[in-house]
Parts: structure tokens; C-alpha cells; sequence
């Protein structure tokens, strides 16, 4: 083992010992935020509710909660379109830059209200000050926030004992987004900024390189939208290569602590859930299940970024890796954990450029946005994504054993599962279909840039990472056409609301149910039996749906650069 | 549907004041007191002049210059808008190569630049193109392998050179974090302080 590994390795469990440290108190904060416990801007949220008028207050229905995120996640999309298209008109706009075409406007708008944060734009040459201040920093806060808002309903309907409602959407939106990303938000931004990273509203300054030339350097208010990107799981950079730009991740410190952020509020949610159903064993077992897959999916990349591209042998000097794409200053290890952080939560921030990934490290990549970003996942909604798992497996050990299958203490029946299996749905149809329809209309061939197997693995990674809500692209990949901006913001929506919905309505429909006292008989829940349960039903269903198409793209390209092939 | 269009429009309203308005500009203005040479961008000053910013790499070409990274940023082409040339280490528009794994002009591109610098094998990433096109540092290694060329190019000692490429070597971040690199443009600056 080598002195860089040997580094890789300690820098690797460093991370982990310092976010589970993170999450576990944060998971506590949380819980008590989203129990009424924690009131100390009480007046605020007075304010914010009252103006807000009626129906602010009271604990919904299932249907009701889905009802307001519906109608808050429509309007945030109306007026994100808006200040896009009409840019030009609005004002903290030093560039000058023109209003976004509608399909650009359409996709941008669905990415940011969806958590996605796709970039089909690039930020430093097409948005404003005020469209990445207004437009895109209010939406990576309140995706975020609703992401929070359902997790803390489903937790709040599954603890219930026959009760109608699962809490109030308004309300829980406006804790999350004062209680937790605010005030977790400016305490980064500072932070950042400390480090180096720039927050001004000048748009750039200009310098005469060393050499004479002249050099325009874009600046901005990035700190602040960093900060909340990454903690929101939004992932929407500031800068066109986002945080693999120098001005958006200056160092090792900004990486380390970026990438904290990144599964900081995903990873508490598991803790939280725990405090919330009255059971914290049973939010440390989904951590143990989320975290053993991120470790095993951070390894494999790591292994596949360290050996390098074989391309490359005996022209570069071996030890370095697969560095095309990536920054000195990170590495291969900050780049591949960063890779696999940000693929497993639903973030899609970048700083490396996972086009130029090896194979199997983009591979890894692409699945674990295909298991349907349950890997800790998005703040929040990897909670409950991974709840709709819980509930299969449960339902399939029922059925080994010949027993209603019961999750704490509920029985668990026809109609739920219905609703988690039709979740199964959503990565295919966002994925497998919309993709085959563009190879089908010729779409896909137009936007890709590398030939061969690659060029599909550019068109999966598009689709699987709007429809996952990541964001993060195998840049190559022109995404900003008329076709492809409408048909993954279709894929982004289905990925959002597809799972929301049914995770609602299960959780209106346990809420209802009385809780059974456990018995001998009873499943437990919490135990490593039970995890390593979980971990086969999302892995089988995850390469069932994917290992054949997989094998087409990435698995094809390996295949073939053994081989000495290039395309 | 009054139920929840006004609360919809009302804290969208708000939130976008607060969080959308509000916040960023607190963290600037709380920036720009605390830390007022970061937020602005870190920029060098030499010679009474802006030469760039100390995180943003910059094109070097001359032999009387460490090189860094092979850049893919590009720019508008002033004949045609609709095309781009290029323009290696434009700060006003990062991009990587993207090019993957399995490119036929990625392993051109490699060959090409091994074989400008004498053959191989080379440290990686001196003919591998940054994630941002703007990467502002290079690995010791790269730093070193460049040494004999810059010094001969400014007729000073090698040992010189390397000495001033020890001092401009940074260690991982509290000796654990991140990976050893070399400023390419604060090493140059000390070259110039040297011997102009």
C-alpha cells in the first residue's frame, strides 16, 4: 500500500466518523424541530404563517398536505419560469444578459422547484445576479424544504395511532426552512467565504496575465449559493463546472467541508425518523443500510479512478490515476468521494467531470442515481424513497414466512404496497422509456458527443439524473434542446411527484391504523437481518431493471478499452 | 382553492424576499466586512497592477514559465457567435473536456501533448485537461519535471528554481486533507521577484 493511499484511506474514514457525528445530533435537532419542541423564532413564523392567512394552522389530511406542496411547488415553478424568461427586464443584472428561450426557462424552472438542479444552462454566461439570487437560491431553499416537510409527515403518519392527519404543510415548510437551512446556510456561506470563496454582486473583474493577456474572471454571489446547494442536496452551481471551479471550491478545506454538506441533512433524516416513530433503532438501521451502500459504491469508484485510464499506460507516469477531468487540488480521492456523495444523495453538484470518469467509476455513479436516490438520497424524500423499500421488503419476508406483514406495530396491506410497487415504476419510465424515445426520434445521437458506447452512457446519465432529481450530467451531453430540455423536465417531474404522491398517501393510510403491541412473531425491523433484507430488495430490483442497459453503455466501453479500442 | 393559493403565493412571496433577497445579501454584506479579499476574488496585485486571482489558473506558454494544465475552455468566436474557438483558462466561461474514457480524441490529445514534452511517461496531470479548465495548480511532480526547462530558459541555477518550487509547495490541508500542489501562478511570480 502506498503513502497516497494509505492517505486516501484515512481521509475517507475521517469523513464518515465526522459525518455520522454530524447527523446524529442534527437528527436529534431535527426531530425536535418537527415535534413542536424547538420554538425560539416563534414570532417569525407567527408572521410568515399569519400572513399567509387560514389554513396554516391545522393538521391535514394526507390529501390536503399533498394538496399545498402541489399548489407551493406550482406557484415556485410560475415565477421561476418568469424571472427567467423575462431576465432582461429585471433588474441586478451587470451582463446584461437576455431572457432564457422558453424550453431553456421550462426545464430550468422544473429543475430547481424539483430539487434537481440539472443545468442545462451554463450560470456564468446566461443568468443574472437577480435570476441566480431570486430565482435560483429561493428554490434551492424551498426544495429543500419540501423534500424536509414530507419526510417529517411520514414520519409524523407512521407514529400516528389512528389519526386523520399527518401535520401541516405550511408549517413544517416554514421550520425547515427557518430552523434548520437558514441559519445552517449563513454559517456556511461565512465559512466558505473564509476560505475563499467569493460573495459580491460585481460580476467579474478583469486582469493582464503574467504573459499580457487579458483575463476576465466571472464572480458573483457564489458563497451563498453554494452553501445552500449543497446542504439543500440542490447541487446547482454557481459556475458552469459548478464546484470543480476554483472561485466555487477553492480547497481542500471548502471540498471537505462540501461534501459534509452534501449528506449532512440526508444522513440526520434517518436519526431523525428514529426519534420521531419512537424508535431510534429503527432509524439506525436504515443509516446502516444507507451507509453501507454509499461505502461500497465510494470504493468502487475509488478503485476504478485510482487505476486509471488504460489508454494511458506507459505515457503517464502510473501512481496518478484517471486525472482528465479532475483538479490537482482535490485528487482522485476528494474527486470519487465527492462522486459518490453526490450521486447518493439526490444532490448532483460536481467537482470533477464524471463524463470523463473511467467506465465503471461512471457506472457506479449512474447506479446509484438508478436505485432511485435512496443512498441517504435527497434531504428528506431519500428518507421516505427509502421507507417505499422498507415497506416491500417487509412485505416480502411477510410472504416467506406466511405472515401479515406488520412495519411498527401496523399491518401492512393491499393498498400500500400497491402504492410502493407502483413507485417501482418511476426510475424505468424516467430512464429506460423516455431514454429509448430519444434514440427512437434521433434525438439522443444529435445531443451526444463521444461515439461508441459512451455516447449511451451520456443519454442513461442524463435520464437517470433528471428523473433521480440529481443534477449532476455527463456534461458531453447537449442537453439544452428543445426535445431534450421538455423531455427531462418531464423525467424530473415524474422523479419528484412520482414518489411524493404515493409516500403521502401511505402514509395517510398508516397513520389511520391501529398499532399492534410486537409480538414474538413479530419481524423486527431494526436488526441486521432486516438490513441485509433491505439491501437485496433494492439491489435486485435496482440491476433487474438496469444491469441490461448498463451492459449496453459502461460495461460495453470496459469491455472495449481492454481491448484497445477507442471511438 | 383559496385554502391554498393564497398560502402558496403568500410565503412564496416572503421566502423569495428572505431567502431569495434577503440572505444573500446579508452574506455579502457580512462578507465583505469579514473577509473583504476573498469575497472580491483573492486578486494579485504585481507592479502596481491586477495580474489575476490567486485561485484562478492562467494561460503560460513561454519557456520562462511553469506551465499549468491543458485547458478546455473555449470562446466565442467574434466571426460567428454560434461557434466557439478556443480559449484555453477563460474565466468567464468554465467547462472541462468531458471527453470520456474511451475517446479517440481524448488518447489523441494525450499522445500529442506527451510526445511536445519529449515523450513519456509524464506526470498525469500536465496532458490531462482539468474538471474546470481553470485549475490553478499542478502536482509537485509536474512542478518538478518543468524545473530544468525554466531554469536553463532563465539562465539561473536548477537549484534555485527548485528551491523556489519547495517554497511554493503546499501540504495537504491540516497535513490531511486534499493532495499536495503547486500554485503555477504564485511559483511564477516568485520566478519573476527572482530574476525579472
Amino acid at each position: 500500500m502506498g503513502m497516497g493511499m494509505t492517505s486516501d484511506l484515512i481521509q475517507f474514514a475521517l469523513y464518515l466518523a465526522v459525518l455520522t457525528a454530524i447527523a446524529l445530533p442534527l437528527g436529534a435537532y431535527m426531530a425536535a424541530v418537527f415535534t413542536d419542541k424547538v420554538r425560539f423564532l416563534a414570532p417569525v413564523e407567527r408572521a410568515l404563517l399569519g400572513a399567509a392567512g387560514a389554513g396554516t394552522v391545522e393538521s391535514q389530511r394526507w390529501t390536503g398536505y399533498a394538496l399545498a406542496l402541489l399548489a407551493f411547488n406550482g406557484a415556485g415553478f410560475a415565477l421561476l419560469f418568469t424571472i427567467l424568461v423575462l431576465q432582461g427586464y429585471l433588474p441586478l443584472n451587470p451582463q446584461g444578459f437576455e431572457g432564457l428561450a422558453a424550453p431553456l426557462a421550462f426545464n430550468t424552472a422544473i429543475s430547481f422547484v424539483t430539487n434537481t438542479n440539472w443545468q442545462a444552462y451554463g450560470g456564468e454566461t446566461t443568468l443574472s445576479n437577480f435570476s441566480q439570487m431570486a430565482g435560483l437560491t429561493t428554490q434551492n431553499f424551498l426544495s429543500a424544504a419540501t423534500g424536509m416537510a414530507v419526510a417529517a409527515a411520514v414520519a409524523r403518519g407512521f407514529a400516528a395511532r389512528q389519526a386523520r392527519t399527518i401535520g401541516n404543510f405550511w408549517a413544517d415548510l416554514v421550520r425547515a426552512t427557518l430552523y434548520v437551512l437558514m441559519p445552517g446556510a449563513v454559517l456556511l456561506a461565512l465559512v466558505f467565504v473564509a476560505f475563499g470563496m467569493p460573495q459580491t454582486l460585481a460580476a467579474a473583474f478583469d486582469a493582464t496575465t503574467l504573459e499580457g493577456a487579458r483575463q476576465t474572471i466571472a464572480l458573483g454571489p457564489v458563497a451563498s449559493q453554494v452553501a445552500i446547494k449543497q446542504l439543500g442536496t440542490n447541487g446547482g452551481g454557481f459556475f458552469n463546472v459548478n464546484s470543480a471551479h476554483p472561485l466555487e471550491n477553492p480547497d481542500a478545506i471548502t471540498n471537505f467541508l462540501s461534501t459534509l454538506a452534501i449528506l449532512a441533512l440526508p444522513a440526520a433524516f434517518c436519526f431523525t425518523y428514529g426519534r420521531m416513530v419512537g424508535d431510534r433503532r429503527q432509524g439506525r438501521a436504515l443509516f446502516a443500510a444507507m451507509a453501507l451502500l454509499f461505502v461500497a459504491g465510494f470504493a468502487a469508484i475509488y478503485a476504478a479512478e485510482a487505476a486509471g485510464n488504460p489508454q494511458q499506460a506507459g505515457l503517464v507516469i502510473a501512481g496518478a490515476g484517471n486525472m482528465e477531468g479532475k483538479e490537482v487540488r482535490f485528487g482522485v480521492l476528494g474527486s470519487s468521494l465527492w462522486a459518490a456523495a453526490t450521486t447518493a444523495a439526490s444532490n448532483g453538484s460536481v467537482n470533477a467531470m464524471h463524463d470523463s470518469f473511467t467506465s465503471l467509476g461512471g457506472l457506479v455513479a449512474m447506479l446509484n442515481m438508478q436505485l432511485g436516490e435512496v443512498v441517504f438520497g435527497g434531504a428528506g424524500v431519500g428518507l421516505t424513497g427509502m421507507l417505499l423499500f422498507v415497506i416491500l421488503t417487509v412485505f416480502l419476508a411477510g410472504l416467506m414466512v406466511g405472515r401479515t406483514p406488520e412495519y411498527l406495530g401496523k399491518k401492512i396491506e393491499a393498498r400500500e404496497i400497491k402504492l410502493a410497487a407502483l413507485t417501482l415504476l418511476v426510475m424505468p419510465l424516467g430512464v429506460l422509456v423516455l431514454a429509448a424515445l430519444s434514440i427512437a426520434a434521433g434525438t439522443a445521437a444529435a445531443s451526444v458527443q463521444d461515439a461508441g458506447p459512451h455516447g449511451l452512457s451520456e443519454l442513461l446519465y442524463a435520464y437517470s439524473s433528471a428523473t433521480g432529481n440529481n443534477g449532476s450530467a455527463f456534461a458531453g451531453f447537449s442537453a439544452n434542446t428543445a426535445w431534450h430540455d421538455t423531455f427531462l423536465g418531464i423525467a424530473m417531474m415524474l422523479g419528484r411527484f412520482g414518489y411524493i404522491i404515493p409516500i403521502l398517501a401511505i402514509a395517510g393510510s398508516l397513520a389511520a391504523k391501529k398499532t399492534a403491541a410486537a409480538t414474538a412473531g413479530t419481524f423486527p425491523t431494526h436488526g441486521a437481518l432486516f438490513v441485509a433484507l433491505l439491501l437485496a430488495t433494492i439491489l435486485i430490483i435496482g440491476a433487474l431493471t438496469f444491469l441490461p442497459v448498463l451492459a449496453l453503455g459502461p460495461i460495453a466501453e470496459q469491455v472495449s478499452l481492454l481491448a484497445g479500442r477507442t471511438f | 382553492m383559496n385554502t391554498y393559493a393564497r398560502p402558496a403565493l403568500v410565503l412564496l412571496l416572503l421566502f423569495t424576499a428572505l431567502t431569495g433577497l434577503a440572505y444573500p445579501l446579508a452574506v455579502t454584506g457580512l462578507a465583505q466586512a469579514a473577509f473583504p479579499r476573498a469575497a472580491n476574488g483573492s486578486v494579485v496585485e504585481a507592479g502596481g497592477r491586477i495580474v489575476g486571482s490567486r485561485l484562478v489558473g492562467q494561460s503560460f506558454t513561454s519557456e520562462r514559465y511553469f506551465h499549468g494544465r491543458p485547458s478546455a475552455t473555449t470562446a466565442p468566436d467574434p466571426l460567428d457567435p454560434a461557434k466557439s474557438l478556443e480559449s484555453p483558462y477563460n474565466a468567464a466561461s468554465s467547462s472541462g473536456s468531458n471527453l470520456g474514457p474511451s475517446s479517440a480524441a481524448l488518447a489523441e490529445a494525450v499522445k500529442a501533448r506527451v510526445a511536445a514534452l519529449g515523450g513519456g511517461p509524464v506526470p498525469a496531470d500536465l496532458v490531462t485537461g482539468s474538471a474546470s479548465g481553470l485549475d490553478p495548480d499542478i502536482t509537485p511532480a509536474a512542478a518538478a519535471f518543468q524545473v530544468m526547462r525554466v531554469a536553463r530558459a532563465r539562465g539561473i541555477d536548477e537549484a534555485q528554481v527548485r528551491t523556489l518550487v519547495r517554497r511554493n509547495t503546499m501540504g495537504r490541508a491540516l497535513g490531511l486533507l486534499g493532495e499536495p500542489r503547486v500554485n503555477v501562478l504564485a511559483l511564477n511570480l516568485a520566478l519573476d521577484a527572482l530574476k525579472p
